[in-house]
Order: structure tokens, then sequence, then C-alpha cells
């Protein structure tokens, strides 16, 4: 064998007639280009300031809001208090058992997401992702110490100098204190915000505060300040699902090929005759916070911020030319040079109909079954071992736990009724008598066990082995009553 | 490997080199370096794991990690946590009667709760796990007691048993009838006719009548003339719809014949007093609990110990 049949790998499609050249060996991995996103001014820039001071506003305001629950109770008006197994939200006092709300939440605002996108895509990822909102802040601060897109595109080509450490580490206590922040007000609502601002200061919070605020601390940092798009692209399932929940009527951030193509480099005074209206300024480019191109088409990376229709429309105010050449357009127009971005959009079509017949029929049954949600809530569970138990005169006995739980903000009284065959006499092991009131402090699940005994003489009123029984408690105070159906068992 | 990639004509993207179908090729859109720096550091936080907590099999034993920690170490430090948490009840219950224990809420409560796991323990064995008991194992959810019902005499029979050789235990024995030649079968089967009259099941009429004046002779002295029982001897109530060993003519006879007498451990030699305790109160608040006899006094807390 010699040497030349030997394959060589150095040899890339060396002598191998008839085949193409391999391409270089492409990496596994990419490194990451650093995004400078320029700052853009406008309409959509406007809208999306005020979208995060909003935000912001609500996610740092809303622990320090009261309610008045009465004593013994917190005072916050939002409190998930996993200490005690209970969500607070103003009046309203849900339980561990009672999660479902929680769902029914997530699944409205599934829903609307959904109804959302399919109407004007992804408005959600574009202002109101905290990813974006905190990203839009870091950034704001970054261009705040660093200056704009140009200035900081230098001051990164610049050997390290004082300036540079000094902009540097600048910029990122700025964002360590946003994010200080940010985990500092997420663990207020968890604990009573005034007491826990107080125990956090002087060192004395649970350690579980501490751990949540520094987890929270990391991930703003890592997320918002550095990781930021990356985010969006590798770590979120949004940007996958999105395709199918749009159609060819949703509103999307687009590149109107059909006006800016041929693009290229305009002289002033000059013919827009056989030519596009994009002059390849790449200021949508400068300002994509993204990096991308929205001339290349839809992409998976667009968060549909809109920064890209702001920095065209103001070149295009500039050129003279009309604005939208990039705007809020369907896929239906995109096809049409002479439409106007929006003409035909539906609004009203089966998806988006189909999903606020969804989100309204979600959202009246929660409301209709928070209206109807009693403050307090009783159950019956039957003795299973033994299921009856003979008495000395023939008699027989049943034994039942009756759990009462008072979601009420004080202390509230029961009474128990039973209707059953026969005379059922209740007998309670807790209390003396067959009528007990029975106390119930607030937000406390209270165990009663009762038994019901048959005299021996009516066992021959029993029907069957398993005849009804129905028992009702009574609320002393507002005489609300509330029943459960159960059964009471004899040898067959 | 490299043999299938190529660059994709429309996206000008290389390919991974996957081929399906000979002609379905898998653009290669590579991951972010940074994702790779997750891994390394997850194989690292592996490591600390091994460092700090018990990891590696060794040939005698494991290692331990720098923070020593143990699982079981930690449930026997939860144990003693809930112990001292339960010492200040359990001072109460060994310092209060039975009597105002039932009173206090908190206290009965907790004996509940506690004498039901001690119950499952130590007693489910015979009397079930309802309680329910069988045949020979009395049914401790109903309002028959063979020794009484109140909280002091449960209690009594908890601590001490029934013949279980414990000086205080109860005892007593029922005479073997038949096997003895006390009676002959025809007498047993007219004294069975008989008790079975007394709860008002089917009997022959005539052997019952016969069996009357064999029962007064033979077993009034402890049952009764009228056959209620008589809880001071454990002998039981034969007129009523309770029947620890069967009602039918034939478990009757046998019963008899043989006579009968369950045992039960002496439960304060094996628990400590404030055990007995807490099972006394669950037994009592299966159902069948009595109320205090009005001259029975509460014993003082010395009283409930074992000897």
């Amino acid at each position: 064998m010699n040497t030349m049949d030997r394959p060589n790998k150095f040899l890339i499609g060396g002598g191998d007639e008839g085949r193409p050249t391999p391409p270089p060996r492409q990496s596994d991995y990419v490194p990451r280009t650093k995004i400078y996103p320029k700052r853009a001014r406008g309409t959509f820039r406007g809208i999306k300031w005020i979208v995060m001071a909003v935000t912001l506003a609500i996610y740092y305001v809303v622990p320090w809001l009261r309610w008045n629950r009465g004593e013994g109770l917190p005072d916050q008006a939002i409190l998930f208090d996993f200490a005690n197994q209970r969500l607070l939200f103003g009046p309203i006092e849900i339980w561990a058992q009672e999660f479902y709300y929680v769902t029914g939440l997530l699944v409205l605002g599934a829903l609307a997401l959904f109804l959302v996108t399919s109407v004007a895509g992804r408005m959600w990822c574009g202002y109101a992702c905290p990813q974006t909102v905190w990203t839009d802040l870091m950034i704001a601060i970054e261009r705040f110490w660093q200056g704009d897109r140009n200035a900081q595109l230098r001051l990164d080509s610049q050997p390290w100098s004082f300036e540079k450490i000094w902009k540097k580490s600048i910029t990122h206590l700025s964002w360590l204190a946003i994010a200080v922040a940010t985990g500092g007000a997420l663990v207020f609502y968890f604990g009573d915000a005034p007491t826990l601002a107080i125990e956090l200061v002087h060192g004395t919070a649970p350690t579980v505060a501490y751990f949540f605020l520094g987890l929270f601390t990391l991930t703003t940092y890592l997320l918002g300040g550095l990781a930021r798009e990356q985010v969006c692209i590798y770590m979120c399932p949004w940007p996958r699902i999105q395709g199918a929940m749009v159609d060819r009527d949703s509103l999307l951030i687009s590149y109107r090929e059909l006006r800016g193509e041929p693009r290229g480099a305009h002289k002033t005074g000059t013919t827009w005759e056989g030519r596009g209206d994009c002059i390849d300024c790449k200021a949508c480019v400068a300002v994509c916070p993204m990096g991308i191109d929205i001339r290349n088409g839809s992409q998976l990376e667009c968060i549909q911020c809109a920064l890209c229709v702001d920095a065209c429309n103001e070149i295009m105010d500039r050129v003279g030319r009309p604005r939208e050449l990039i705007a809020y357009t369907t896929i239906g127009n995109l096809s049409n040079a002479t439409s106007s971005p929006r003409e035909g959009w539906r609004i009203i079509r089966p998806r988006t109909i189909l999903y606020t017949v969804m989100i309204t029929l979600v959202a009246s049954l929660m409301g209709w079954s928070l209206l109807n949600r009693a403050d307090f809530e009783f159950s019956v569970i039957q003795d299973r071992n033994p299921f009856f138990v003979v008495l000395s005169d023939g008699g027989l006995r049943n034994g039942y736990m009756i759990k009462i739980a008072n979601k009420f903000e004080g202390v509230r009284h029961f009474k128990l009724r039973f209707k059953g065959p026969a005379d059922l006499q209740p007998k309670f092991v807790e209390f003396d008598g067959t009528d007990p009131t029975i106390e119930v402090n607030p937000s406390e699940v209270r165990a009663v066990k009762v038994f019901l005994l048959l005299p021996g003489a009516q066992r021959k009123e029993l029907r069957s082995d398993a005849e009804p029984v129905t028992i009702e408690l009574q609320d002393v105070e507002s005489g609300q009553t509330a029943s459960r159906a159960t059964i009471f068992r004899s040898p067959s | 490997m490299s043999q299938g990639k190529k660059i994709d004509e429309v996206t000008g993207v290389e390919t991974t080199g996957h081929v399906w179908d000979g002609d379905i090729y898998e653009l290669n859109k590579p991951l972010p370096r940074w994702w790779l720096y997750t891994f390394y550091i997850s194989i690292l936080w592996a490591i600390g794991y091994w460092i700090v907590y018990p990891a590696w099999p060794t040939i005698n034993g494991y290692t331990k990690g720098v923070l020593n920690y143990s699982q079981r170490d930690q449930v026997k430090q939860d144990i003693e946590a809930w112990k001292s948490g339960h010492a200040k009840y359990r001072t109460q219950i060994a310092q209060m009667s039975l009597a105002d224990i039932r009173k206090n809420d908190e206290l009965f409560q907790f004996s509940i709760a506690g004498g039901g796991a001690l119950f499952g323990e130590n007693c489910a064995g015979c009397h079930g796990r309802g309680a329910q008991g069988g045949i020979g194992y009395p049914n401790l959810n109903d309002d028959d007691w063979l020794w009484g019902g109140d909280l002091d005499k449960i209690h009594q029979t908890i601590a001490f048993g029934i013949r279980s050789g414990n000086p205080n235990a109860h005892d007593s024995a029922m005479p073997r009838f038949g096997t003895d030649k006390v009676l002959d079968e025809a007498q047993i089967r007219d004294t069975a006719n008989f008790v079975r009259s007394l709860s008002h099941l089917d009997v022959d009429q005539e052997a019952a009548k016969r069996g009357a004046q064999i029962f007064a002779d033979n077993c009034a002295a402890c049952h009764g003339d009228q056959g209620k029982g008589n809880q001071d001897m454990g002998a039981p109530n034969l007129t009523d719809a309770i029947w620890l060993y069967g009602s039918s003519q034939e478990a009757v006879m046998q019963s008899i014949r043989t006579g009968r007498g369950g045992a039960m451990p002496a439960w304060s030699e094996r628990l400590d007093p404030v055990a007995v305790k807490m099972l006394t109160l669950f037994v009592y608040s299966l159902g069948g609990g009595q109320a205090e006899a009005a001259s029975a006094s509460a014993p003082a807390a010395g009283a409930d110990k074992p000897k």
C-alpha cells in the first residue's frame, strides 16, 4: 500500500475528481456577536417607554398596597402566603386546594396571548415581556454611561484605559443595582412588605428571603444585562410556537419589499423612478435589539418591538418618501405593491372569534365560580373502617369526619343538622349534647367527629344497606347554609 | 462522517451530514458557545456535589462529603425536634387526670392523634385497624364493655391487661362446663337455648325453659340472674346484640363447653405511662366511651403508674 491510497485529512478534496469540494468545517458552536442597538426615536419608542414605566410601576408598587382583613390577618393586598398555603388577592382568599383558580388565570393568560398574537403578532414579546422590559432598561442604562451605538463601538475597540474601566464598571454596577431592586421587590410578594423591608436592611429577614433576593438579582443581571437577545433566541419556546399562531391577516412588522427594492444609495435631488425606496442606510439594522435585518423577512429572532419602524420612518421623512416602508402589515398586503399596509386587515375572523369566545367562557366560568364561592367550606368523610358498629341494643352507629374550613376574616359559629332514615341521634366526641355550637377560627379548618346512632327498634325502617343522609351546616351569624349528601350504612 | 455535508442551496447554510431517505438533509444550526459553557458548569457543579455530599461507594462504606450530611441523621434530628415540641403536651398529660385531659380540647386532640398512631402499632394486630375487633377480639367501637367503658376502667384494662400475668390484671375464668363434665351435652344445648332467648334470638322454647334452671344454678353467679353480666368479673352481658364469639347455637354451646377467656398484654409493661393514657383517650373517643360513674373520683397521677 503506498502513501497515496491512505486518506489524507489535510488534503480537502485533493485529487478527487468529479466531487464538489467540501466546505471548510463549520464549528459546532457559534460565538456570540455583541449587539449595539442604536437609540430609536418615534411613536413606537414612545409607547415602549410608557409600557416600561407602567409595568415596572405595577411590579414595584403592588406589594405595598394594603387591604384590611381584620385582626391577626395580613393586611397586604396581594400576598403569596406560602407558609399558610394560601394566596391573598384583596378580598379573595385562595387556598391550596383551590389552586385551579390560578390554573384558570394561566389559561386566560395563554388565550389572551393567542388572541393578541393572531391579531398583531408578538406584541407581548415586543412590549410587555419582562425580558424585553428589563433588557430595554439595561440597554438604556448602558447608553446613559457609555453613549449611543457608535460611542460604544469606539469604546469597545479601544485598549483598556481608565475611561473604559470606569465606564464599564459603572454600567455593571448600575445593572447590579437594578437587579438587586428587582430581586428585592420580588420577595415582598411573599411576605409582609413593610416588615420584610426593615428586616432585609437589618439583616434579620428569613434566609429564604435572602436566597430568593440573591437568585433574582443573579437572574436579572444575567438575563437582562448580559444574555439579553440570547434568551429570546435560544431559551424561550414562544418564538417556536408563534408560527402556528399567525395567519395572513395578522399584523406583523415587515419590510415591504415590493416598495423598497431594488434598494441602493440615493443622491439628493436624483429621481426615484425605476428604483425602490430603501436607501440601504441600515438604520433599521442599527436600532434592532436582536441584531437582525428585518429586510430578510419574517425571522424567529424578531420580537416585533417596532423600533425599526421608527428608525425607517425617520429616514423616509428625511429623504421625502412616504412613511411605513417597514410597517405593521399583513402577509396578504406584502404581495401587493400598491396597497396600503393595513388594507383589508380583518380583525374579526374565525380564529379571533374562537379565542374571544374561549376567553369569555373561561373568564365567566371563573367569575361565576368566584362569586358563588362560599367563604366557608365543609366536607364529610364517612368512616370506612368499620363501616358501621352494632350496638348492644341491636342499634347501629356510623361515624363521620366533618371538616369545616373558615375562609372568613373572623371567628364563626356553626350548627349541624342531620336528616336521614328514622331518628338518627348525633353524638359528638368533643362536645356534650346533640346540638353543639362549633366555633371555627379564621383561616382554619376544624375537624369534628360525629356519630349517628340508629336505635335498635328502628332498624326495620332501613330500606337498604346504604340509606341517604343529608348533613346540613349552618352559619349561626349569617344564616348561610350548605349541605352534603352521605349515607348511613348497615349490614346487608 | 462528512460525506453527506454540503451547502444547502436555498439558505446557504451547511448541512450536518445526516441524510434521511437519500435526499433529506438537516441544516447545521450551531448552538451558541455559552450554551456549551453551561454544560461544563453543570459538570463542575456535579463535582462540587461529590465533594460536599456523600457520593461514591468505597469498599467498606462511602465518601462522606465535607458537610458530613446524612439523611438518617437529619431524620433523627427531625424526630428529636418533634419530640421536644411534644414535650409540653406530654408533661401535662403525665400530670393531669384523664377526665381533665378529656375536657382540654388541645390535649384531647393531641392524645387522640398520638393514641391513634400507638393503636396502629400495638393494638391493631388483634383489634383490627379500625378497632372493629373480630371473633374473640372485642370491637372497641361499640357501647358494650367487658371490663367497663369509662376512662379509668379503660385505662385499667390497657395498663394491666387481661389474664396477662400482671398482678393488677383483670383475671377471671369461665368454667369448662363440657370438658370438665359439669354439664352433659343435652344440658349444654338447653342452656345455650336459654342464653340465646335472653337476646330474643329464635330458640327451642322447651329447651330454653329447661335451660333456665341450669343457668340459674351454674351461670347466674357471674352473669347475673337476668344474664346482664358483671363488669367486675368481665362476665359479658348475655342479653344484648353483641356476641364476642358469635351468637349461633353452636358458637354459644362451644362457649359453654370449653369456657372462654381471651388474654391481653399489660401495656404498662411495654409502653410509658403517657402512651397508655393517650391510648385510653383514643379508645374512649372511638364512640363507646362512657361517662365517669358519679362516685368514681379521678385518680391521682401516681396511681396511673405501673406498680
